[in-house]
């Protein structure tokens, strides 16, 4: 998130769309309800009317697949009636900027689309630059080919007909996130912001410490094949800017890249070996789940870890993924129950002596059993104390790498191939039953690797080897710091455990709890909050004021400002609010994707509907798999997964405690009365629903929150279901996630579960 | 003095409550007494959703007696939804995985081993994948040039949103050390 949860009580309008906060995140809807106490209007845009929807002043019914024509309309309507916050337009997002005159979007395609390849080269979208090397830009938003006009232009298709049309919603009912936000002057306010609610407690903190294939810690690119040593990665992955009033804080890449090789190697990375670069492993591919787990099913894989995770449940077309797991060697699952991970080899239907994977279920420990810090949807990285020794044999996670770790060195201090990046490797965590953790959350922070002095405004700063860093701005490319993640350096300092702080004092009344555990970066709890004030530094809006400028102090009062420098209107030393892009604005163009630089509504793989907004039916660089289909005949309605409050994720945590069990036994989907009426399913029926990847059995519920969609004219039925549902646990269900095809967005792989083509028939599964 | 159930209920005793409860805490016939009186209290964040709600642990001679919500939170301020509400029996539950499990190529069942077996016999498998299907350069067709890429093709780490800060740092850390490009988590989806 931009923001955090308590912020959401500051908001004057609340938007939701894509997610279900009074379901998936209920205690986030204690302060969407302050909001409204306060006068908040709350919009809720669901295929469903959900538990959000049913606190809502408006709620308007989408057909799923279809947000971004939904939102491209809301572009079109704020531009066309003149609804934006011009002076934050104008000044903090890159809508004046010129594009390149072969820019070009046509018949629902960018140009530069290569039909053999199916890909775009976004160098055809540049920028056009001026002689200094930055780009053209005009104040005044006339000319046709700034980004104001482009976007005027791109989002004059997605007029209310053509929209309601494609999404469904009524006419009356309505009325691309980020870039509304921008448009309306939304980013780095209280209140505002584009809020992302994150599904698992730490799912922030492990995509920060770069658990996905094409990062490292805090967001460094990993590695490609053809960077061939360190000075080529900074080269390729550090952006660079000529306009001195862009931070460009991406800048900073080659001392955060370096402090990360320190904090691996330690002594053993010099510049003289290029700080171990060599080491880290280079990708020529994408090494996405879904493509890990299509490897994995052509028998390309020989073994897995899973450190809690469930592939049998939470990925797409998981019927595809259970056989994959057939075709390991070897097979290690690291959880706190037993899951349909760990027991595929035994799950209803299949014999296991046809299976050879060796299979280790390890016992982990829970949350209570071990100390640590994990990180919320809102940055705040809070400590946790261990309460009680872990069950039986179970162990931490912490325990576990630690042991994979040292055995594995130990092996290959013998011998094998390249032992070096595991021989070499710095682990020096105590010498306890299991790693220090405090030892680990300073590396992370970062230390001194020898004696330093800084000079600082005037001021000599003199740290010693050792000491903690205390701020990401003191890392250095020259060896002499170590962090394991620059984002959270800062995080546990030479004062002590940041993240650990109990002071609930609120002094600004805005909910920021600045004293309150720690949150990155640097502990400012909204990012982007220079674009919460004018070039001057006057907040647009006093009456929550998240900085202001102190012209008579020289300095900046509130939240810790998104960069210390005087305001932008500042001729010296003033620079622009978006400091982690390299033209310092708010992208409204979007230069680096991979479909477009403008979001274009394109129909999901499987669909009901033509598309009306151009003759390119689907995203023309997505890859489509062969289990795919829109035979309407065979497949006549649409089919969409979700989650609930009382169940989580695959199931493991919630269908093994009898509370919830009893809440919700058993796997459910739901439809509406006119669907039920059609197929004569009753409640509490068995059914089957079938799609072309396979077919589910569940318990028919009924009700009027849904409703059939109008799709051009005709009306086009939805079942919903939640996913959390499988074969091992206390309470079991087919799962949801048996029935979306495996087909990934094009910029982030994540599968398109939410939308897909199904039919379903009273009684339960045949064979 | 003893409070009936439906002056309790009626609210209208207070006072008397006050005097049951206040000083020493002795429970007398009908005024409860805390469950977690004598506790040792430590603090937690919850392990569901993203919103990060703090809790309170009590414990007695180390085991669970209690888990609920923290007042002192600015967050969820005491309150839990149902799955935080639930915590405990995450805590004190049979099913809770408690030895370490081995399944022997097409066997039809689980044997426990001990950590020390299994450790040494992963070890080995990462061993013994990790020399087989290491690449040390490779092939590009596009320019027909060898690059050096030291990765392991062969292993994929999963995981994982559950784990603590330290301990995905720890998994990134060796991951990479490992030679393992196939890192990913439910982030992805």
């Amino acid at each position: 998130m931009t923001n955090h949860w308590n912020d959401l009580q500051n908001s004057d309008c609340i938007f939701i769309i894509g997610c279900n906060p009074a379901e998936n995140h209920p205690i986030s809807f204690k302060w969407i309800e302050k909001a409204v106490d306060n006068g908040a209007k709350l919009v809720v845009v669901d295929p469903r009317y959900t538990r959000s929807a049913s606190k809502a002043d408006i709620y308007a019914q989408i057909r799923p697949g279809t947000d971004i024509a939904f939102l491209g309309g809301l572009i079109n309507y704020a531009l066309k009636n003149n609804l934006v916050h011009l002076d934050y337009v104008r000044d903090y997002t890159n809508a004046s900027f010129i594009i390149n005159d072969k820019y070009a979007f046509e018949e629902g395609l960018f140009c530069s689309f290569d039909d053999q390849k199916k890909t775009y080269d976004a160098k055809a979208w540049a920028y056009e630059l001026d002689g200094s090397g930055n780009p053209k830009r005009d104040a005044s938003l006339k000319d046709p080919r700034c980004v104001y006009q482009l976007l005027k232009k791109h989002y004059a298709r997605y007029d209310l007909d053509t929209v309601c049309a494609i999404t469904g919603t009524k006419r009356g009912d309505y009325l691309a996130v980020a870039m509304l936000q921008l448009l309306l002057g939304n980013v780095g306010i209280a209140g505002g912001g584009v809020n992302a609610l994150r599904g698992e407690s730490n799912v922030q903190g492990s995509t920060d410490y770069g658990l996905l294939f094409h990062v490292l810690p805090g967001y460094l690119k990993s590695p490609e094949f053809d960077n061939l040593n360190l000075a080529a990665y900074n080269e390729k992955w550090t952006p660079t800017t000529k306009d001195s009033r862009s931070a460009n804080w991406w800048g900073n890449t080659p001392k955060y890249i370096t402090s990360l090789l320190k904090a691996w190697y330690g002594d053993n990375a010099t510049p003289e070996n290029d700080f171990c670069y060599d080491y880290l492993p280079k990708r020529s591919g994408n090494y996405s789940y879904s493509k890990i787990i299509e490897k994995m099913g052509r028998g390309e894989l020989e073994g897995l870890v899973c450190m809690g995770m469930n592939p049998a449940v939470g990925g797409p077309d998981s019927g595809s993924a259970r056989e994959a797991l057939g075709r390991l060697k070897w097979l290690v699952t690291v959880d706190l129950w037993e899951t349909e991970t760990s027991i595929f080899w035994k799950r209803p239907g299949v014999d296991p002596k046809q299976i050879q994977t060796e299979v280790f279920m390890l016992p982990a420990a829970s949350s209570i059993e071990k100390e640590g810090s994990i990180s919320n949807s809102g940055r705040w990285t809070q400590w946790r104390y261990k309460a009680v020794e872990p069950v039986s044999k179970a162990q931490s996670d912490l325990w576990i790498i630690d042991q994979f770790y040292k055995r594995v060195a130990a092996l290959y201090k013998k011998g094998g191939a390249f032992p070096e990046p595991l021989t070499k490797l710095s682990w020096n965590y105590g010498h306890g039953h299991e790693p220090d953790v405090h030892l680990v959350a300073k590396e992370i922070n970062g230390y001194f690797t020898r004696d330093v002095t800084i000079i600082e405004q005037g001021k000599t700063l003199v740290f010693k080897k050792g000491d903690q860093v205390p701020a990401f701005k003191y890392l250095a490319a020259d060896g002499s710091t170590l962090s394991g993640c620059w984002l959270y350096c800062g995080s546990y300092t030479n004062e002590g455990n940041q993240m650990a702080r109990r002071d609930n004092s609120d002094p600004t009344g805005l909910g920021m709890y600045p004293q309150w555990s720690w949150c990155w970066p640097v502990n400012r709890r909204i990012l982007y909050n220079r674009a919460s004030v004018t070039p001057q530094g006057t907040p647009f809006n006093p009456r929550r004021t998240v900085i202001a400028w102190n012209g008579a102090e020289k300095k900046w009062q509130g939240d810790v400002p998104d960069g210390p420098w005087p305001p932008m209107a500042d001729d010296k030393e003033g620079k622009y609010p978006f400091i982690m892009l390299p033209e310092g604005h708010g992208r409204l163009y979007g230069l680096d994707l991979k479909d477009g630089p403008f979001p274009e509504h394109y129909e999901p793989v499987e669909s009901p509907a033509k598309n009306l907004l151009s003759a390119v039916q689907n995203n023309p660089v997505v890859k489509l798999p062969k289990n795919v289909s829109s035979n309407l005949e065979q497949y006549p309605f649409i089919g969409t997964t979700y989650r609930m409050t009382e169940h989580w994720q695959t199931g493991g945590m919630t269908r093994n405690l009898p509370w919830l069990v009893e809440l919700v036994p058993d796997m459910f989907v739901e439809m509406s009365e006119s669907l039920a009426k059609l197929k004569g399913i009753r409640r509490g029926d068995k059914v089957t629903v079938t799609t072309e990847r396979g077919s589910i059995e569940a318990v028919a519920l009924i009700t009027s929150r849904l409703k059939p969609f109008n799709v051009g004219g005709q009306k086009v039925e939805q079942i919903g279901m939640p996913w959390h549902f499988g074969y091992a646990g206390l309470s079991t269900g087919d799962s949801g996630n048996m029935l979306p095809p495996t087909v990934g967005c094009a910029n982030t792989n994540i599968p398109e579960f939410k939308a897909f083509l199904c039919n379903i028939e009273k009684g339960g599964r045949k064979g | 003095m003893g409070i009936s159930r439906r002056q309790f209920l009626q609210g209208g005793v207070l006072a008397a409550a006050g005097t049951a409860l206040a000083g020493k805490g002795e429970a007398s016939v009908d005024a409860p007494e805390l469950r977690t009186k004598g506790a040792t209290t430590s603090t937690t964040i919850c392990p569901y959703c993203a919103v990060g709600c703090g809790l309170v642990v009590s414990t007695k001679n180390g085991k669970v007696i209690n888990i609920e919500g923290d007042p002192k939170h600015p967050i969820n301020q005491g309150s839990l939804c149902s799955k935080g509400s639930s915590m405990f029996q995450v805590a004190v539950n049979d099913r809770r995985l408690q030895k370490v499990m081995y399944r022997a190529p097409g066997s039809t069942k689980f044997e426990e081993k001990s950590w020390d077996w299994a450790l040494d016999r992963i070890s080995q498998l990462m061993k013994e994948t990790r020399d087989r299907t290491f690449t040390h350069t490779e092939l590009n067709k596009k320019d027909n040039k060898q690059y050096v890429v030291n990765r392991t093709d062969g292993m994929a780490f999963f995981g994982g949103a559950g784990l603590d800060n330290e301990e995905c740092y720890l998994w990134s850390k060796f991951a990479r050390a490992m030679g393992v490009g196939q890192l990913e988590h439910q982030a992805r989806l």
